[in-house]
């Protein structure tokens, strides 16, 4: 085990190689670009055997690393914002699939207007694909759950891929102090892949058959009921991680200071850093607030966020996402799970930080009064008040 | 039957459907004389459903056949007419 | 007698049954005999990836699969893309040696919107052979315009109308836009003349790198064809010089000549979907066009000795 201070896209990349992919496949967009920089020079200086292969777009990334993947190898890709929104295509097609890709997404706002700043309105557009989502808080955070990925996207039980997202810019360019495992305690908890088909003239298959009415609706449901089934899977990995590598790991989410809580934020991503700071300043001051950090958006946690949530007042979901024309979609998400069960909190909901807008201690304390007052739904956090906005106030 | 993940499926299942159902006006008659086993007609049936070993041994598989008639045109020996498709019970 | 001589021993020794009947190809449909002898050039130590259109849907249903290779269908643009991640798997495992991979689409997906990706796997130089079959439009979706349509074809998004001919561009060139990007082997080939489409394949297969080979097929249905003409109707689009056979294997060009000419209207007169271009007062001066066409492709390529 290796201590030392890195930048995210290095610690990612590092990570990234200790698990041995033998196919790398992306296209450069900021934030992302990092990373995949680095992979290029680990692989140009032969420390990770793998094609690295320099697409002409973000569409031909994913369908390269599809491609790899059927024909049963591991495999890596990463992108942001307007990739993922070109991949979007492929990206459900893996699912469909059932081809164990890992990918890390550098959440990144989407255009229009062009804005290369992190927002989660990227990964949340893909959220209905089939792949399961991970949200990570920091780098460290970031390479643990790759290494997960890989294990849980490879187990036979689930064959689904997984994607890792870090937001843009926040993760990638920042430098923390991270451990990097050794590579024989990665070979040890993660052993090489070993596909259940595989495109090979030994035992010839066909992949990718299209399904008529009579079929589709099986299949479809296939993956939502081994999405489900994915749920134990994530806090078993999760758990084999901790033993051995003597970190903690969370699985679907982080419980922080929520045992009395009587007003819970829930958010996914880096800003929860800042929101432990407002939730145990709010502590001292007598308040009983607490962080739900959700890690696992995909599978939803449902009935376990139910358990974590039901003794809640207010439930102030704070999110980088809106879905235009409702809700945010963690709210939106969260208000459901609620449905015709006894508990019943307040569940406000502001959508904050988009286009990289810092999320401050402010914005977070302003959220949770206004949240403890009445409800709130989808309401844009701090908003400037210096600007008209043509068509809405001007 | 089952499903399987992603539904990948496997060699020699088109076999079950049998397309010589399809044909409705004409289909081949392999008039098995002059053929001189050039095997034109099996290397041109899109359907690969003809068959033959030596002169004069030449068929196709009517549970496949079409009827396009490919194989009638490219006879270099004429020795493949294109009849009419007739009911079981004529 | 005919160079391909092979007598059949037993029932299943003229293709190897690589691609098995049942499948749900139109009669006479020649893209479907395209492939079945593309898989007999090629063998079985292949690994096939096919975009979605007519081979896609008429071969790959679930639970009526027709191929005895490995095969994956992923999207509609997205095969060379998929085959690049294919043939770098092969690499990284030290199977390319062994295992050749094959991307085959329509002309729709070649020509259109699968363009990007053959440019990018072109230029980047993966050991894949792409064939396209090229019956000039969309075919699965029911008969639309591609970028390979040729002039004053009527299709269902190309319609002659009161103030329409059909079709009003000349045929993408496929071939010659892959040929630049510096590959070592290009090559036209037509369903019509099986002995040199095998020759082709096989020397594509020889070759390590990129290789490209564009194959003519009618299609009964989108030409508006007797089904029995396949074989006909593709002879004479290149006994026409309409669609030139040729390769350039590492820059050196040979060209199949053209024993003797057929004019295009011979050749346009046997589709309906030309039938607009032939009035009660005889050809439109459409055909001269056409035909025109017919004669830089001969002057350009020196297809008919002199």
């Amino acid at each position: 085990m290796t201590r030392q201070m890195l930048q995210g896209c290095r610690a990612i990349s590092e990570m990234v190689t200790l698990c041995r992919p033998q196919v790398v496949s992306a296209y450069p967009i900021t934030p992302q670009t990092v990373i995949v920089e680095e992979l290029a020079q680990i692989v140009a200086d032969g420390r990770l055997k793998a094609e690295f292969v320099n697409v002409e777009g973000e569409h031909s990334a994913a369908s390269t690393v599809l491609g790899a993947s059927a024909a049963g190898v591991r495999v890596f890709t990463a992108t942001s914002s307007q990739g993922l929104l070109l991949m979007a295509e492929v990206v459900f097609n893996i699912a469909g699939m059932r081809l164990p890709v890992v990918m890390v997404n550098a959440n990144r706002s989407v255009s229009a207007p062009l804005n290369i700043w992190n927002d989660q309105q990227d990964s949340m557009a893909v959220r209905d694909s089939g792949w399961v989502q991970l949200y990570a808080e920091n780098n460290q955070e970031a390479c643990d759950l790759i290494l997960q990925a890989y294990k849980i996207a490879e187990d036979h039980r689930v064959m689904l891929p997984v994607m890792v997202c870090v937001d843009g810019f926040v993760l990638p360019h920042a430098y923390e102090m991270v451990d990097l495992p050794d590579q024989e305690d990665v070979d040890a908890f993660l052993p090489p892949f070993a596909p259940m088909y595989r495109l090979d003239p030994a035992n010839p298959l066909t992949l990718g058959a299209y399904a008529e009415p009579d079929k589709y609706m099986e299949t479809r449901y296939m993956l939502q009921e081994t999405l489900r089934a994915t749920l134990p899977i994530i806090e078993e990995v999760a758990r084999d991680f901790s033993k051995s590598f003597g970190r903690p790991a969370h699985g679907a989410f982080e419980a922080y200071r929520l045992g009395d809580a009587s007003t819970v934020v829930v958010a996914m991503g880096s800003m929860a850093g800042t929101i432990k700071e407002v939730v145990d300043e709010l502590r001292e001051k007598g308040q009983k607030v607490g962080l739900l950090r959700l890690i696992a958006f995909r599978p939803l946690p449902a009935a376990a966020l139910y358990d974590a949530l039901k003794n809640a007042r207010d439930i102030v979901v704070l999110e980088k996402a809106v879905s235009l024309g409702n809700s945010g979609p963690l709210a939106t998400e969260l208000r459901a799970l609620f449905q015709g069960r006894p508990a019943s909190p307040g569940i406000d909901g502001f959508v904050i930080g988009l286009g990289g807008r810092d999320v401050t201690m402010e914005d977070i304390r302003g959220a949770v009064s206004k949240a403890q007052e009445g409800a709130v739904d989808a309401e844009f956090v701090h908003l400037r008040e210096d600007l008209e906005l043509e068509g809405v106030n001007a | 039957m089952k499903l399987t993940l992603g539904n990948v499926s496997r060699p020699g299942e088109s076999p079950v459907n049998e397309t010589g159902s399809w044909r409705t006006s004409n289909k081949p008659r392999f008039l098995q004389q002059n053929c001189i086993a050039c095997d034109m007609c099996a290397l041109h049936c899109p359907e690969g459903c003809i068959y033959g070993e030596e002169e004069n041994t030449y068929i196709n598989d009517e549970r496949y056949c079409k009827g396009c008639g490919i194989c009638a045109w490219i006879c270099p020996k004429d020795d493949i007419e294109m009849i009419p498709e007739v009911a079981e019970d004529d | 007698m005919p160079e391909v001589k092979e007598k059949a021993k037993g029932k299943d020794k003229s293709f190897d049954h690589i691609f098995s009947s049942g499948h749900t190809a139109c009669p006479g449909c020649g893209q479907s005999l395209a492939v079945r002898l593309v898989l007999r050039a090629a063998g079985r130590n292949i690994i096939v990836v096919n975009s979605t259109g007519c081979l896609e849907i008429f071969s790959s249903k679930y639970g009526e699969s027709a191929w005895g290779v490995p095969y994956i269908h992923s999207l509609f643009e997205n095969i060379a893309a998929v085959a690049s991640g294919v043939e770098s798997a092969l690499k990284a495992t030290g199977r390319l040696d062994d295992v050749r991979v094959i991307a085959m689409s329509g002309d729709g997906s070649a020509a259109d919107i699968g363009f990007g990706a053959i440019s990018g796997m072109m230029e980047r130089g993966h050991d894949v052979l792409y064939v396209c079959y090229d019956n000039e439009a969309y075919m699965n979706t029911g008969i639309q315009r591609s970028g390979c349509t040729p002039f004053y074809a009527r299709t269902t998004t190309s319609p002659p109308g009161k103030v329409s001919l059909g079709n009003a561009r000349p045929k993408k060139d496929l071939p010659q836009i892959i040929l630049a990007h510096g590959v070592p082997y290009v090559a036209t080939a037509s369903v019509g003349y099986i002995n040199d489409l095998d020759k082709k394949i096989k020397k594509a297969l020889s070759i390590r790198g990129p290789k490209y080979v564009h194959v003519h097929v009618p299609c009964p249905l989108g030409w508006g064809s007797d089904s029995s003409r396949t074989i006909d109707i593709a002879r004479m689009a290149v006994n026409s010089g309409l669609f030139p056979l040729y390769e350039v294997d590492h820059g050196d060009m040979k060209v199949r000549k053209i024993p003797k000419k057929v004019s295009a209207e011979e050749y346009l007169k046997l589709q309906t979907r030309f039938r607009h271009l032939f009035g009660k007062d005889g050809a439109r001066d459409e055909v001269q066009q056409i035909q025109a066409v017919a004669d830089a492709n001969i002057e350009k390529y020196g297809l008919m000795s002199k």
